[in-house]
């Protein structure tokens, strides 16, 4: 959080030209009708470029009149973002000197250091003519070139203090020096020679069309994926089928759905060897399910990670599944529905099946793994109770990169 | 064993060659777009989710598991937004793509678009990337231009792309604040439930996905999710964009396979760390919010999802911070702190007042004017932030401040008793 008010001197109107508004026209017509709003950042930013680079709070209510807004909704955007400068900048530049730790690895301080001596002992003031002014910014992305600054619309890389003097006399003289690398090295391709991207079949036009092969015998074949690599079977293969028909295009026995959810699961040979017109017996497609699951990488992510499930909780009693944090009454209901009835039943489920199960609630809150219910429910499945009828809430120790914690109670310290 | 030039989908990363439609065409873009979407939308989402593809904006959750959230038959239009505000420190690879590659993206965006069933997608660029989105709308422009987006197009589904652009707000990076951004709002974070694949952009069904997550999806169609999957580690399949900065000979980005050894990925393409691989002190691996994990672990270290979490750490943008031993361990991560504490957005109170008491505590480490019972009271104020927020950039705050005291708990101390020293002699 900055706090960041408007410039106590303001020009008495502002005024798009008559480019800007047709450009503001044109702008406000990528958003649905009724979501002009939607401009309001990219017309501010117009706004600002056409005002010597700093907007004005009249320029602010010009553009709150022009996209319907309230004043003071616009206001909040100004001075939110911290790219709107409030105050006049320097009119040959103004510096943003990245500061943020990868380019303070790399030097940046010694930057403004340059920037202090050479055009104003403090940030957001303008030199002595009025022409320069800098400010230390948060990271501007381009990290592998740092340190680096950015000069209204360019960014300057590679920098040194030497060379970063060179740049601000170049702009004092209307010569700046191109945008880039300093260095002269292309973008961020590290320096010297290339360590990548040096086979020429990449640009001789050779890689195009390659793959429509795969694609071609997909349309004779029904099977849309190359098996993986091959794993060897851990159970007894199915009994051969017979050989398929020649090219005729054979109908497919079974739903093309489950024909693509099966080459998912990587049971190419399988589709192969039953030429795609017979449908499998049950005890043949779950003899194959059982050795996929046993198998191959893909077996884990795709197709075979449906569960076995119950139609009626055993014993005509079901476990409170609502014992498991993060499950409430409509999961509850949901997970019965789909056939969970029991805390053993959840606690056996691998990675990929839980978010199958995920996958067919109605409630898709993502939050299975991240609440650990597999292991919450290993721990009720031993007739543990927690101390709460909501359940326990899981320890989640360091970072959880998956997604934000979500909300609901969170018990603080102490 | 580095990823061999013909696995890279990166082709033109660097713009030695031309990133115009005509170049992109000659290095297999457009190719055949219409046979992949012919396929159908539940193919497509099928192959990227057997290509085993985990989003590449940070939080690595499965892409394809992602867009069959969007629902199907839906009165509500659906959108696909894409998250082009790069602002994580350590990160510069989007910019990459846009500036040099960006038909890739373009051609991922109609191509997800389509398996989400979306008409209209937006791309969220940041506020700097001025020149970054100036090239990507030339890009999108030539697109227009040859019918293969917009309407009535020749791969028969209908779809604009329009670049919309920020104004330097890190916050906007994380998807709902980004779309409120996109709606016209400050960019403060919205409660989940409910997620954006159901009440997202405008209040309608969206996905929001990084550039690099969208513009790897026609390589991965055209090649087969098997060729995806056969690279990098299990669970943690294909190639990346990592980028490497701070203390090594040659900071570069560079496209290389998951689950590369960090050492030898710092080696082949960086020219290695500063005065050699015995000075390295601690890399920050994901970008600046990861906590940064000491060189005595780096040793066999490798880039992915799983091992890194495995060190309380993570793989994040897979933007490396390299520090050699010359660095002020304590002065690096209290600019970070300072980070965190100027991008709060403000709307929880744990991370408004948080970020800047860390950092204020850290300002005074940093030159040893603390003491030693503040480092316990700082690492359990880092714990009231991390999970207290609604987004995570409260997390982002505390995890950096976490991995010091966890990792370099020493140095503060040692740094604590010369400041004591010295000024109990100053005062002698």
């Amino acid at each position: 959080m900055a706090v960041r008010r408007l410039h106590p001197e303001q020009p008495p109107s502002f005024a798009f030209t008559s480019e800007n508004l047709a450009w503001v026209q044109e702008t406000v017509a990528k958003y649905p009708p009724g979501k002009q709003a939607s401009a309001v950042i990219p017309v501010l930013w117009r706004a600002q470029e056409q005002n010597d680079s700093w907007l004005s709070e009249p320029a602010i209510r010009v553009t709150a009149d022009l996209l319907g807004m309230a004043y003071i909704r616009v206001y909040e955007i100004a001075t939110f973002y911290t790219m709107f400068q409030l105050a006049p900048v320097g009119l040959k530049a103004h510096i943003q000197v990245c500061g943020t730790t990868p380019c303070m690895l790399r030097g940046s301080e010694e930057l403004i250091a340059v920037c202090k001596t050479h055009i104003a002992p403090h940030a957001h003031e303008r030199s002595a003519d009025g022409n320069f002014s800098w400010e230390e910014v948060e990271c501007l992305g381009s990290c592998a070139n740092a340190p680096m600054v950015q000069i209204f619309k360019d960014t300057y890389e590679d920098l040194t203090p030497t060379s970063f003097e060179k740049l601000i006399e170049g702009f004092a003289s209307g010569k700046p020096p191109k945008p880039g690398s300093q260095t002269g090295r292309q973008v961020s391709a590290p320096a010297g020679k290339p360590s990548t991207l040096t086979d020429p079949s990449l640009y001789d036009g050779s890689t195009v069309g390659a793959w429509r092969k795969r694609f071609e015998q997909m349309a004779n074949q029904p099977s849309p994926i190359v098996p993986p690599p091959a794993a060897a079977p851990a159970a007894p293969a199915p009994p051969p089928p017979a050989a398929p028909p020649a090219a005729a295009p054979a109908k497919p026995a079974v739903h093309p759905a489950a024909l693509a959810a099966m080459a998912n699961a990587g049971l190419i040979k399988e589709l192969q060897d039953r030429g795609g017109d017979k449908p499998l017996s049950p005890d043949q497609m779950s003899a194959i399910k059982a050795r996929m699951a046993a198998t191959g990488p893909m077996a884990a992510t795709a197709g075979s990670d449906r569960p076995e499930t119950l139609s009626a909780p055993r014993g005509g009693k079901a476990d409170d599944l609502k014992l498991i944090w993060g499950i409430g009454p409509k999961l509850e209901k949901g997970l019965n529905r789909i056939g969970f009835y029991h805390f053993d039943q959840i606690a056996g489920l691998s990675a990929a099946q839980l978010q199958w199960v995920e996958s067919q609630l109605d409630d898709k809150f993502g939050s299975a793994e991240r609440d650990k219910w597999v292991e919450q429910a290993a721990k009720l499945a031993t007739g543990w109770q927690p101390k709460s009828q909501a359940g326990d809430r899981p320890n989640v120790d360091g970072p959880n990169p998956g997604e934000p914690v979500a909300g609901g109670p969170k018990p603080g310290k102490g | 064993m580095l990823l061999e030039d013909k696995d890279r989908i990166f082709r033109n990363i660097y713009g030695f060659h031309d990133a115009g439609l005509k170049g992109a065409r000659s290095r297999g873009s457009w190719d055949g777009t219409k046979l992949l979407i012919d396929q159908g939308h539940d193919w497509i989402i099928n192959e990227v989710k057997s290509s085993g593809l985990r989003g590449r904006g940070g939080a690595g959750f499965p892409t394809g598991l992602k867009w069959s959230f969007m629902p199907k038959n839906d009165v509500r239009p659906s959108y696909l937004v894409i998250n082009a505000d790069e602002s994580e420190p350590g990160s510069c690879k989007d910019r990459e793509i846009m500036r040099n590659d960006p038909h890739l993206l373009i051609e991922g965006a109609l191509i997800a678009s389509f398996a989400m069933r979306a008409h209209v997608s937006y791309i969220y660029v940041r506020g700097e990337f001025i020149r970054e989105r100036e090239a990507l709308q030339r890009a999108i422009d030539e697109a227009y231009e040859a019918k293969l987006i917009g309407k009535n197009n020749i791969h028969g589904w209908d779809f604009d792309f329009y670049v919309h652009h920020g104004a330097g707000a890190y916050i906007c990076g994380e998807e709902t604040a980004l779309l409120e951004s996109l709606e016209g709002k400050k960019g403060q974070p919205r409660l989940k439930p409910p997620f954006p694949a159901n009440v997202g952009l405008y209040g309608a069904p969206t996905t929001v996905n990084n550039v690099e997550s969208i513009a790897v999806v026609p390589d991965i169609l055209r090649r087969g999710a098997a060729w995806f999957a056969s690279l990098g580690l299990p669970n943690n399949t294909g190639t990346k964009l990592f980028q490497i900065s701070g203390h090594v000979e040659r900071p570069c980005v560079v496209e290389e396979e998951m689950g590369i050894p960090v050492r030898q990925l710092i080696e082949a393409h960086c020219g290695g760390v500063r005065g050699g691989w015995d000075n390295l002190l601690a890399i920050i691996p994901g970008g600046s919010s990861m906590p940064m994990i000491p060189a005595a672990q780096c040793q066999d270290l490798t880039m992915d999802f799983d091992s890194l979490v495995k060190l309380k750490s993570g793989l994040g943008t897979a933007a490396i911070i390299v520090m050699d031993k010359s660095t002020d361990v304590i002065k690096a991560i209290r600019r970070i702190a300072y980070f965190y504490k100027h991008e709060s957005c403000g709307q929880c109170t744990p991370c408004r007042e948080g970020t800047g008491w860390m950092w204020r505590v850290l300002e005074r480490m940093e030159k040893g004017q603390a003491e030693k019972r503040e480092i316990d009271l700082l690492f359990d104020v880092s714990k009231q932030v991390e999970g207290h927020t609604i987004c995570a950039l409260g997390d982002a705050a505390a995890w950096p401040v976490q991995g010091l005291l966890r990792n370099f708990r020493h140095v503060i101390e040692e740094r604590i008793d010369q400041y004591q020293v010295a000024h109990r002699d100053a005062a002698e």
